[in-house]
């Protein structure tokens, strides 16, 4: 037998934070593509410490459902899953490239396949471009309009920063749009300027994050201007310095993240069959162009 | 009743090599078949007569094939709760491990464990009617596909123990045990439910013949890890991290919370784990050997260790702890003094969605309360009080 644990931040005050991890935890669940597929939180029930014993699977696939190679992924979750000698540098990372490391937790006698971050898988990629897709409800979107990938930056730790440029190198590679940047929330170069990195009319905006909280639905919109209250919502596209920007929300919430979270696990050696085609379809088919803007707040 | 032909077949198959099962024993020597149930003996059966003699006993045969057959998942935890359920002897606490605790409500965790479990032929009687047991806040009934003329298939029931009086016919009947994550989210009024075991889960709602797999899928969205947590309760081998231990752990922002002092951990479990808060039964302690003396309560799934929300609350008493003391003096009456009191009892238990609008007798009504602020506070919103040390 073999499980899925999809391991995800949650929220104590905010309860939408939680929400992509089911959502992506129940379509990998309609694959059947694993015996049992477990969320688990920092902040939320199961919590890491105790979802390993919920199984009956004795091969876990953990998936972190987090965008950069870091304090949560190196440390807090190995720890609070209790793995045997863990270091990160069993990863054999350069800060973007962790795959999986085989480990076994003190607690219960399984063998866990710890993977890197959904956030640095190559196809994180696609799914900021389908996230371009979707904002602008426009499936050939390239021609004509610039794209931002939007990310922390490196208050937190330095390999933030490089996810967000890693996808953004891959998607400039592709020309399918005219421009590409990298943006931040805490360094240079700011998201609060975004229209000065383009000169393309239409820019679509999309933040690198898991979740939509308050820097994705109130932060990053006043930032850049597209509303001068979070509250009352924005335009989308939105009118700013004489361009329109298309902006929705966390690219997390988008359908073929399930996807992301399925290769993970198959990279780390997990039989997944052909769920991913499955996951694929069944993302291409849902058009979800609805923005979701105005969330509540994160914790 | 007959016993169905497939279920002798798989019966026979597996006699070979013997069968001891709550109370059904089959072996066979080479002067043939025996069968032994509580009530009854056989020996030197030929296979026809042991057909025949498995006929009599069907009861232990049906139970047989459900257990054994069906439900599976030898020394697992989802075995054990479904035991647990119907009153089934539990393999797991009569083992020389098994916990003392008091990991149910009935005290079966302790070593009278045998006494109030049923034999099968009691355990049928119930599972007509529906064995019904409480888990927290769920109420779950075990009972029989087919009353009239049971097979031995069980299904499950849950619903809110609130609700084990309504009507099924008012309440939302669910069957998919990912609803249960819906249902947990938020309070009656619709506040956000962060701790899953708060005693605050809404009623009115019905899951309804549901399999055992799914009856344990769904008690854990409901719970998470408790019935994990009580099964190695019950084997004995509840691996409890106390507080100091968990303190010392972090790191980050809660890296600080090994400093809150040990009587405020004392204050903090009072505030936090009681019944009152949460239906886990806290077990863990300051540290080994030095117990805190709140009450952890007495609900079946245990607490191993603090929770995050209790790490992150910590944080918070850690800094409020590091302040130092001061002597204040301002001016009250002693109703005034007494009206402070029932202030914070009111926000502490709860109760101030229940005040009645005109209950001017109630300390802790709005009116008195913009009264004695309208009265006390100065033009600053501050209570006046002065500091006299230093
Ligand atoms: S630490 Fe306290 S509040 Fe948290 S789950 Fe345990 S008993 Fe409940």
């Amino acid at each position: 037998m073999q499980a899925l644990v999809i391991a995800a931040h949650g929220s104590h005050l905010n309860p939408d934070a939680s929400d992509p991890t089911y959502a992506h935890a129940d379509t990998i669940r309609e694959t059947g593509a694993f015996d049992e597929v477990r969320e688990a939180f920092w902040k939320e029930e199961p919590h890491f410490r105790e979802v390993i014993r919920t199984l009956e699977s004795d091969e876990v696939f953990v998936v972190p459902l987090f965008i950069s190679e870091g304090y949560f992924t190196e440390e807090v979750i190995p720890r609070e899953l209790r793995f045997e000698d863990w270091d990160p540098d069993k990863w054999e990372s350069d800060g973007t490239s962790a795959s999986q490391a085989t480990v076994e937790a003190e607690d219960v006698g399984k063998t866990i396949h710890y993977c890197g971050p959904v956030g640095t898988h190559d196809a994180m990629t696609d799914v900021i471009v389908q996230r371009a897709e979707t904002a602008t409800e426009d499936p050939d979107v390239g021609e004509g309009f610039g794209l931002s990938v939007v990310g922390h930056g490196t208050d937190r730790n330095e390999n933030s920063a490089k996810a967000i440029e890693y996808h953004s190198d891959r998607i400039a590679e592709r020309d399918r749009f005219d421009e590409v940047k990298a943006l931040f929330m805490d360094e240079e170069p700011e998201v609060d300027d975004v229209t000065d990195y383009f000169e393309s009319e239409d820019i679509v905006v999309v933040p690198l994050f898991i979740a939509d909280g308050y820097h994705t639905q109130e932060d990053i919109p006043e930032d850049m201007g597209l509303t001068e209250d979070y509250r009352l919502g924005w335009d989308v596209p939105a009118d700013v310095d004489g361009h329109r920007v298309w902006y929705t929300g966390a690219v997390g919430t988008e359908d073929l993240m399930a996807d992301v979270v399925l290769e993970r696990a198959a990279d780390a050696g997990a039989d997944i069959g052909d769920a991913r085609e499955a996951v694929r379809e069944l993302a291409a088919s849902v058009a979800d162009p609805e923005p979701s803007a105005g969330a509540g707040a994160g914790d | 009743m007959t016993v169905a032909t497939d279920d002798l077949e798989t019966l026979l198959d597996r006699a070979a090599s013997g069968i001891a099962f709550d109370g059904l024993c089959i072996e066979e020597s080479d002067d043939g078949y025996s069968l032994e149930t509580p009530a009854n003996e056989w020996t030197g059966l030929d296979e026809d007569e042991l057909r025949r003699a498995l006929d009599a006993a069907d009861e232990y045969v049906t139970n047989w094939r459900y257990w054994q057959e069906r439900v599976g998942g030898e020394g697992t935890a989802r075995r054990a709760f479904l035991r647990w359920c119907e009153r089934a002897p539990l393999a797991d606490a009569e083992s020389d491990d098994a916990t003392t605790g008091p990991w149910s409500e009935s005290g079966e965790g302790d070593a009278n464990a045998g006494q109030d479990s049923l034999a099968v032929p009691e355990r049928y009687d119930a599972l007509r009617d529906g064995i019904d047991r409480e888990w927290g806040q769920l109420s779950v009934t075990a009972r029989f596909v087919d009353v009239e003329d049971p097979d031995g298939e069980r299904v499950y029931d849950l619903w809110h123990v609130d609700d084990a009086d309504s009507d099924i016919a008012e309440l939302e009947v669910y069957d998919d045990p990912r609803d249960a994550r819906e249902l947990a989210t938020y309070d009656d009024d619709g506040r956000y439910r962060p701790l899953k075991t708060a005693p605050t889960l809404p009623a009115g709602w019905a899951f309804t013949g549901l399999s055992g797999a799914d009856l344990v899928e769904t008690v854990e969205f409901f719970y998470p890890a408790t019935v994990a947590n009580w099964h190695r309760e019950l084997r004995g081998n509840l691996d409890v991290d106390h507080w100091l231990e968990t303190a010392e752990r972090q790191t980050g922002i809660y890296d600080v919370i090994d400093e809150l002092p040990r009587e405020a951990v004392e204050w903090m479990a009072e505030a936090c784990c009681v019944d009152s808060q949460c239906l886990r039964r806290r077990e863990w302690q300051y540290e080994e050997g030095d117990e805190l003396d709140a009450d952890g309560g007495d609900g079946p799934f245990p607490c191993r260790e603090p929770c995050s929300l209790v790490v992150a609350a910590a944080r918070k008493w850690t800094t409020l702890e590091s302040e130092t003391e001061h002597t204040y003096e301002l001016e009250l009456t002693t109703s005034e003094l007494n009206q402070l009191e029932e202030l914070i009892d009111a926000v502490a238990d709860g109760r101030t969605d229940e005040i009645r609008e005109a209950d001017v007798y109630d300390g802790a009504n709005r009116y008195r309360a913009r009264y004695l602020r309208a009265k006390r506070f100065d033009d600053d919103g501050n209570l006046g009080a002065r500091q006299v040390d230093e």
